[in-house]
């Protein structure tokens, strides 16, 4: 798998840490929900650093699109979500991975549980099912620390409208007046009421910190949930 | 700390094909999970992969002007092999 020139065509605020980063790749192959590609940035004196990032883009849209939170020693993503503009070009590999991948036909009903940016490759998978309007049902468990910190969040409201989608928030840190969402974090007992019944075996997708993903994942398998359904991606710092 | 998800890319140049699906006997404890599943540290000079049950470490992979050193010596087995990309 060869790194190849990507063009930014547009960087766009998601929320006051996050943003899209729609890329022109020449000879893109496309790509599967839920996949990454590979982005590396060499400075002037040659150093490098590079770094995966999943594709917040459906496989049916027509640009390929990151989606990057600048974390506060990111080396990476401090260029990415800061300093990125227009016209600027990265260098790229990818698609990548087979593991945390949602195809259309592996059916349903699809769980997907979403920790602060953990929802980027979530959003592929629903934008995915939504785009090609099939019947699977989908919910969406999302737990941010506050609304201003959800992302893509008029797109997930949206999204909610349609048949057989049902997306629901957590906010764990500060909630607007008349909240009618969950208000604390993500556990066994929020799960068992968020998600399907282990009987209607649900393939179900974890995204989002480690910490959160090691709770969902846990919280999971105890309430019956057949742990070959569950798939797992653990976002976090570079180090320990 | 990540996990085998965001070092797809690196092992992919490295076997040749996609990993994560790819199943590990860890050497230490004999804990067995896809790569994917794998606990990643990337903060040093080359990728670190741990086995999630018991710390062990299961894969070294060092990379340098293009060049992969892989080392497994913590892995009794893998089971799968490289799959390539593939776009429905």
């Amino acid at each position: 798998m060869n790194w190849s020139i990507a063009t930014v065509v547009d960087v766009l605020a998601e929320t006051d840490r996050t943003v899209s980063i729609v890329l022109g790749v020449p000879g893109w192959p496309g790509h599967r929900a839920g996949q990454h590609v590979d982005v590396r940035l060499t400075a002037e004196d040659g150093y490098q650093a590079q770094r995966s990032y999943s594709i917040a883009s459906a496989p049916d849209d027509d640009a390929l699109v990151l989606t990057v939170e600048r974390l506060d020693d990111g080396e990476v993503s401090s260029y990415l979500a800061g300093e990125l503009r227009a016209a600027d070009e990265l260098e790229l590999r990818g698609p990548i991975g087979g593991y945390f991948v949602w195809d259309g036909s592996f059916g349903g009903p699809l769980m997907l549980i979403g920790g602060g940016s953990g929802i980027v490759p979530l959003r592929a998978m629903l934008r995915h099912r939504v785009a090609a309007a099939g019947a699977v049902p989908v919910r969406l468990l999302y737990s941010a620390r506050t609304l201003a910190e959800v992302i893509y969040k008029d797109e997930l409201l949206a999204a909610a409208q349609e048949p057989g989608v049902d997306v629901r928030f957590a906010l764990t840190r500060e909630q607007p007046d008349g909240w009618d969402g969950y208000d604390r974090r993500v556990d066994r007992d929020l799960i068992a009421d968020a998600a399907w019944a282990p009987a209607d075996r649900p393939l179900v997708y974890v995204c989002g910190p480690t910490a959160f993903v090691e709770v969902a994942a846990d919280a999971l398998v105890s309430l019956g949930h057949e742990p070959g359904r569950i798939r797992t991606e653990r976002f976090g710092p570079t180090g320990r | 700390m990540l996990d085998g998800n965001a070092i797809a890319g690196t092992l992919s140049a490295a076997f040749g094909g996609d990993m994560t699906l790819v199943v590990s006997t860890c050497g230490g404890c004999g804990a067995r999970g896809p790569l994917a599943e794998t606990a990643v540290y990337l903060r040093g000079p080359g990728l670190v992969v741990r086995c999630r049950s018991c710390d062990s470490v299961l894969v070294v992979v060092v990379e340098r002007d293009g060049r992969y050193c892989v080392d497994i010596r913590g892995v009794a087995e893998l089971r799968g092999s490289p799959t390539m990309p593939t776009v429905p």
